[in-house]
């Protein structure tokens, strides 16, 4: 078997990557399964976008906030989808679609850098782990690459196994002979050496994709590059805006609309390979139960997460819901959490790509979680 | 023994290509620059113009969205207002008002980077980048996007040689900080107004909190959320007068953009913060808060350990973080003597540890490499967001990171290259990369790279070779 990152070690490889066609580096994958996170950096509000309109409490915490509710998609008698999400509530009536509600990683404070730190490391509290999750996952899935849909690659996806990172530059290409050169001076730092690769091959397979913005170009790309034998099978998109301490009615449902729009042109993108897809959807942690003095609502604890796609076992909401009464919040103030990301995201990989318990919770070497048993993807 | 030309690219915004090289005394070098800065930048707006232009914008924009309502269909045909993100009728009037915003954005990012082509005083000018970074503000909404670089002009520059103290205090009072955070909106549930109100309008805790884990102590440092709801309440009743729409309008008083404490905004009563009992007073509580984070050891550890990380190396050495800390609390934050500590730190000054530029610090060494004096805002602007570091748009108030995983990536790379064509081609013409390159780079230039210009196919590609080479992509 061709393994990448003995590829990556060998000499002389910047400069031959240009004239090569440098697809060929990559080797058939083992699996045709695919794998999207898309992260919520900000903290999104998981009380708005899978509002618990059946909690007794959920209109009188809200006020004006649980308008948007009435508009939603009712999907039981306890929760309504936000009304910007169309698309994913047709994923859901397809039964494509899958939510959890009242979930958390393991982390408890408030601070939106420490969260993220522990929802892309996957360690068991923030700054103790400098890898993350993804590129362990990577790591188990040999032969396999992933990508970042940024310009540099974020905690989730660093770690030893070497991932590429590609978005779209408006920018004046450079000539081939400047890029040759500076490939040369490149080839020997043990830094930025690899960096030139990846950056190379991931252009190469954008093509005429390389200009677009929004929501929906973004999911184009991410189905561009995840398309065929040789595209990334683990791939990351982050999204920001999500901090809504204001005009929160107004702002998330442009980000939702947005969000939609990604997760609609990326299954078009992908065609017939959506089958054998899935989505996660994930943010930091979630936000107070009760509407703040500045039509937002501030920084809480537990919220909601996404499992989308055409391998997954949908239209259903798993929660073992807590309730919004003052006795049932977490610390009188936030969502409390009774289903551990962790263990959610573990049982998901397991599932998805066949791994087994010990490798599945080996992705969140400091919590160990117990994956998740019941069924999160079809047989 | 490091040269001028290493403190030139460390310490300061990178040689100019079209000056000799300042010789003599590197540390000297470094130290006469702490009494040469002048804070004071000429052609710029200022927050009482920003205020009113911002004031205005708001009217309209209520009142464009007043009538777009009105013409809206009918309730229950389709979507809610909420559902629908709000397309406000984009009146030309509105799109004037919306465009006075933005030209201020870009007066002042070209004031920010003509000022550092040019300075006399570099380091004291990174000092200031720095510091705008630290109290990161973001500009990305439309309360923010005019007063965003103002921060910087009118709160961070005046106090970049003086104490950290003062600093603080001029920031967290200052309109981009107490719009961009919220606090301007935050009302105390017990405060004369909400008990008036017939709407509940109350509390809002980002900045208080935001000063807590990023401007002062520091994550992790032993304050509770108790600590942060408190400070938010203390804090309310600092607002900006001029913007205040709606019934709490007329409490606010004083000229626009200027910073207003409102008493009836105020919650009344005293508060204990991390572990001290402030007495209700009005402006003054939150005044005696920050007056004493300001020398908490946590905010000294916090502050000098970012410093540190900025110039010497991505892992903050321990040795140096403690010397720092020493200045920092012996001098009750006065900041020349922690930058005196710095300059005296023997790990600031080694050459094997370079700190990868962040694409602000290699765009502004890059101009000044190849001999550019000025340079519009607009075009500034746009490149900095091409190559990801928008200018005061970190999108987080915690700001933009300064480690080097955050900007050496893969395609960002890729997008300097293009940039330093561009650069090379504009710029670059009748200079010569074989003779700048030694007076920019110094002992920092490898053979490889001075062999690579030298067979380069054009002056232009020796010059964007050299704007790209592994050496100046590091300082």
């Amino acid at each position: 078997m061709f393994d990448r990152r003995n590829f990556l070690s060998a000499s002389g490889w910047a400069a031959a990557a240009l004239v090569a066609n440098p697809t060929v580096a990559f080797a058939r994958a083992e699996t045709d399964k695919r794998f999207l996170f898309i992260i919520q950096r900000g903290a999104a509000d998981g009380l708005a976008i899978l509002a618990p309109t059946g909690d007794p409490a959920y209109a009188g915490l809200r006020g004006d906030l649980a308008r948007d509710a009435a508009s939603g998609t009712r999907l039981d008698s306890m929760f309504t989808l936000h009304p910007a999400l169309g698309e994913t509530a047709k994923l859901f009536a397809a039964r494509e679609a899958l939510f959890v509600h009242a979930v958390a990683s393991p982390y408890r404070d408030r601070s939106h850098f420490d969260g993220q730190n522990v929802l892309e490391s996957g360690a068991g509290g923030a700054y103790r782990l400098k890898d993350g999750w993804m590129n362990r996952l990577l790591g188990q899935l040999p032969g396999d690459k992933g990508i970042a849909l940024s310009p540099a690659v974020p905690l989730a996806l660093r770690g030893p196994v070497p991932v590429e990172s590609y978005a779209p530059s408006a920018l004046p290409d450079a000539a081939d002979d400047l890029m040759l050169r500076a490939g040369d001076l490149y080839a020997k730092d043990p830094q930025l050496g690899p960096l030139w690769h990846q950056a190379l091959a991931a252009r190469d397979k954008a093509g005429d994709l390389a200009v677009g913005k929004g929501g929906a170009a973004l999911g184009a790309l991410a189905a561009r590059q995840m398309s065929g034998s040789d595209g990334a099978r683990v791939a990351m998109i982050e999204t920001n805006g999500w901090d809504t301490h204001s005009g929160q009615a107004y702002r998330l449902a442009a980000q939702l609309k947005q969000l939609d729009a990604t997760i609609a042109s990326f299954r078009a993108g992908l065609g017939a390979e959506w089958r054998n897809t899935i989505v996660l959807v994930a943010t930091e942690f979630g936000r107070t139960a009760k509407a703040n003095g500045t039509g937002g609502t501030d920084h809480g604890t537990g919220s909601m997460t996404m499992l989308m796609g055409g391998a997954v076992a949908g239209g259903r909401v798993i929660a073992d819901w807590p309730g919004l009464s003052n006795g049932a919040l977490y610390e009188g103030r936030d969502l409390k959490p009774t289903t551990d990301l962790d263990a959610l995201v573990a049982g998901a990989m397991a599932q998805h790509f066949g791994l087994d318990a010990a490798r599945a919770s080996a992705l969140f070497p400091e919590t160990r979680p117990v994956p998740f048993a019941s069924k999160l993807i079809r047989a | 023994m490091v040269s001028t030309s290493f403190a030139e690219n460390r310490f300061g915004l990178g040689t100019r290509g079209d000056e000799a090289a300042a010789g003599g005394d590197p540390r000297g070098w470094a130290v006469a620059q702490l009494a040469r800065f002048d804070p004071h930048v000429a052609g710029i707006p200022d927050s009482r113009s920003v205020a009113i232009e911002l004031a205005d914008y708001l009217d309209l924009r209520a009142s464009t969205k007043r009538m777009a309502r009105m013409e809206a269909p009918p309730a229950g045909s389709v979507m809610t207002r909420a559902a629908m993100p709000v397309q406000a009728v984009r009146t030309p009037e509105l799109m004037a008002a919306q465009l006075a915003g933005r030209a201020a954005y870009a007066t002042l990012v070209g004031a920010r980077i003509n000022s550092a082509l040019t300075t006399p005083a570099p380091f004291a000018e990174r000092l200031t980048h720095f510091w705008a970074n630290h109290f990161a503000v973001s500009a990305d909404k439309a309360t923010t996007i005019g007063f965003a670089g103002l921060l910087e002009m009118e709160a961070i520059r005046p106090h970049v040689m003086g104490r950290f103290g003062d600093m603080l205090l001029a920031v967290e009072q200052h309109p981009a900080m107490l719009l961009y955070l919220d606090q301007a909106t935050s009302v105390g549930p017990q405060s004369m107004f909400a008990q008036r109100a017939r709407k509940t309008k109350g509390l809002n805790e980002n900045l208080a909190r935001e000063i807590l884990e990023l401007h002062t102590l520091g994550v992790r440092t032993g304050y509770a959320q108790a600590d942060v709801t408190e400070f938010a309440r203390a804090l309310t009743g600092w607002t900006v007068a001029g913007i205040a729409r709606g019934p709490a309008a007329r409490f606010v008083t004083g000229a626009p953009g200027q910073f207003a404490f409102v008493e009836g905004l105020h919650e009344p009563g005293d508060r204990t913060i991390v572990g001290r009992r402030y007495r209700a007073g009005g402006e003054e509580q939150g005044r005696a808060i920050l007056a004493d984070l300001a020398v908490h050891p946590a905010t000294a550890r916090h502050v000098v350990t970012k410093l540190a990380r900025h110039f010497a190396a991505d892992d903050p050495p321990p040795a140096m973080v403690a010397r720092l800390e020493q200045a920092f609390l012996r001098s009750g934050g006065d900041l020349p003597t922690v930058y005196r500590a710095l300059i005296d730190s023997p790990e600031a000054w080694n050459p094997a540890t370079p700190k990868f530029r962040s694409p602000w610090d290699w765009t502004v060494a890059s101009l000044r490499a190849v001999g550019v004096k000025r340079i519009d805002g607009d075009a500034t602007a746009a490149l900095l967001t091409q190559l990801g570091q928008p200018v005061w748009r970190p999108g987080s108030p915690a700001g933009f990171d300064d480690i080097a995983a955050t900007w050496a990536g893969p395609d960002a790379l890729v997008r300097r290259v293009e940039a330093a064509q561009r650069l090379a081609q504009r710029a670059g013409q009748g200079l010569d990369a074989r003779t700048i390159a030694p007076r920019v780079l110094g002992a920092a230039l490898t053979p490889a790279t001075a062999t690579a210009i030298g067979r380069s196919e054009s002056p232009a590609t020796g010059l964007a070779l050299m704007l790209v080479s592994p050496e100046f992509l590091r300082r």
